[in-house]
């Protein structure tokens, strides 16, 4: 298709515009961590620093226990994956590459759990998780994660239910058990969508507020998203280091997003339909 | 091959317990982890249930207070559904906007899919940081660019006026997800219609009426309904951004609930809350869905209606 050339630059004009709410905001916050306490708090601004102060970082980082706090969010997000590939896989197979009694009934139930507001269960899960005697520790985050998340099983069956049913027949004949099935010739053809759902865990995880803010009470449990937003509470006037360490926690996302945009990309287009 | 149904075929092979050990994890979880805690907070909306001593059964009296005895309920649910209805038509309108300008044929797509994109992966936490710094009225760099422009920017996170709407625009800056997801569903579209449509005359205006929007109509209604559930539960940028504040002007209905539950302590009330939420959710999707009927066009159901005919 051609485009004229008007047509052209009204869209790039557009993409432009959008770029600047999506952009603008990463770039500031860059230009800000770099700045020297007088030039973040001078009035009208100044856009860049005079002297990039990079030791900004390295100041944030010590004033506070980010390194345990980081240490604590990488343990919920390895161990959260890990949880969810194993539990995913071996769930949306079961749903996907068998009949059995109730499935149907089972797969509704199972899509019917997205729609229940967190705040639901919020209060027992909380009472459960006390009398196991969790709260304070990182368990509470980790160990549902063991147990499957629906829209990720969700996800791996679609997948799975394209694959021809020869293909375990075929093994079976063969004399592999189903476990067997699994593991060596399943488990390899699921590697897309398992990156897919690695992927989406570990942004949801990192980035998680809400569960690490209800369940740990002492900062030597915090993860990095609790530590920055506990210590923007109390510091509200340090921009520096709220800054600085803001950026820190954006970065891994940010990576871990661009390596697998295209996994993101496809497996998005098989979610819906 | 032996004269039997395949399905009876493969049972006998696998043994009837083995799918059922596969699902396994999810069976216990849901146990566990939704269904118990979900029956239990729906007891407990019965009772009055201090954090400190016993609880005791009060009925319906927990709804009763809710309806009739608590003025900031009605404020909470009215914030929380003015921001869900500026909120939801905004963010389905740009993300389809956004989707539309990065499938154009036109070089350096990629670049900027991956700009749009990019905040949908940024934590909460940091998206509060960084809008609640840009909004910032006596340093914030967004009334400085207004003021360029000799517009005498608000005090936006101090103005009971203005503090919903940066929670809109700071929420709209995670579109990229709704985005993608228009995106992808566009591009599926076959060219050879578009190509038809233009022989034929249609205007590119036209051709977005005609096909791309039927096309596209399951994926507008699962954004919509997506998007409205996570309206209703926005919590996270209303704590670190406004904290419910100025004057509880963004007192959201999720800050009124996890209050209730973890500041006040009143478990079974805020058991009430989430129940009378998770009502009102069920109830609009349903209606949602109900409306789709006349406005949702599935591939699926032509084809088997054309396939009947033959």
């Amino acid at each position: 298709m051609k485009m004229s050339k008007k047509h052209k630059v009204i869209i790039y004009g557009l993409l432009g515009l959008f770029s600047l709410y999506f952009l603008l905001p990463f770039v500031w916050v860059i230009l800000s961590a770099l700045k020297t306490q007088a030039e973040v708090f001078s009035f009208p601004p100044k856009i860049f620093p005079k002297v990039p102060q990079w030791h900004n970082f390295v100041d944030a980082w010590n004033s506070q226990p980010f390194g345990t706090y980081l240490m604590n969010s990488v343990i919920v997000t390895v161990m959260t994956t890990l949880g969810q590939l194993i539990s995913c896989s071996l769930v949306a197979y079961g749903f996907a590459r068998y009949d059995f009694k109730y499935k149907n009934i089972l797969f509704v139930l199972l899509l019917a759990t997205m729609m229940i507001p967190w705040d639901v269960t919020m209060i027992p899960l909380y009472m459960e998780f006390n009398l196991f005697g969790w709260i304070n520790t990182l368990k509470p985050l980790i160990v549902p994660a063991f147990f499957g998340s629906a829209y990720y099983i969700f996800l791996l069956r679609q997948f799975l239910m394209n694959i021809p049913k020869d293909l375990e027949n075929a093994a079976r004949i063969d004399g592999a058990n189903e476990f067997q099935i699994f593991f060596k010739i399943f488990v390899p053809i699921m590697k897309a969508p398992l990156i897919l759902i690695a992927v989406l865990n570990i942004l949801l995880v990192w980035n998680d507020y809400l569960g690490p803010l209800i369940y740990l009470q002492d900062q030597s449990k915090y993860t990095l998203a609790l530590g920055l937003a506990a210590f923007k509470g109390v510091h509200t006037l340090q921009i520096l280091p709220i800054m600085a360490i803001t950026l820190v926690m954006i970065v891994p996302p940010v990576v871990v997003f661009l390596f697998a945009q295209k996994y993101i990309v496809e497996g998005t287009s098989g979610s819906i339909k | 091959m032996f004269g039997k149904s395949k399905k009876a075929n493969s049972y006998q092979l696998v043994g009837r317990k083995v799918p059922y050990l596969f699902i396994s994890p999810w069976i216990i979880g849901f146990l566990v982890f939704t269904l118990g805690p979900l029956a239990f907070s729906l007891v407990m909306s019965f009772f009055d249930w201090p954090i400190t001593s016993d609880a005791t059964f009060i009925g319906i009296d927990n709804y009763k207070k809710m309806f009739t005895n608590d003025p900031q309920f009605y404020k909470s649910l009215w914030i929380t559904l003015k921001f869900a209805a500026i909120f939801v038509p905004l963010n389905l309108v740009i993300a389809l906007i956004l989707a539309l300008l990065i499938t154009q044929p036109v070089k350096g797509m990629k670049f900027f899919r991956t700009i749009f994109y990019m905040p949908a992966v940024v934590s909460g936490v940091a998206i509060s940081i960084i809008w609640g710094w840009i909004f910032n009225s006596e340093y914030g760099i967004l009334n400085y660019i207004l003021s360029l422009i000799g517009i005498d920017g608000p005090r936006w996170l101090i103005d009971p006026k203005w503090a919903i709407l940066t929670i809109v625009i700071a929420s709209a800056w995670g579109v990229g997800t709704m985005m993608l997801i228009f995106y992808t569903d566009i591009k599926g579209i076959p060219a050879e219609i578009y190509e038809a449509a233009a022989i034929d005359g249609a205007s590119p205006l036209r051709q977005f009426i005609s096909i791309t929007i039927p096309s596209i109509t399951p994926t507008i209604l699962f954004n919509v309904i997506t998007s409205v559930i996570a309206a209703l539960q926005q919590l996270t940028l209303v704590i670190l951004l406004t904290g419910g504040g100025p004057l509880k002007s963004t007192y959201f209905y999720g800050l009124y609930v996890f209050n209730n539950a973890f500041k006040h302590h009143r478990l079974g009330y805020a058991s009430a809350n989430a129940w009378f939420m998770f009502i009102v959710i069920l109830i609009l999707t349903m209606i949602i869905f109900k409306s789709s009927s006349t406005w949702v066009f599935y591939e699926n159901e032509v084809k088997k209606e054309g396939k009947k005919k033959k």
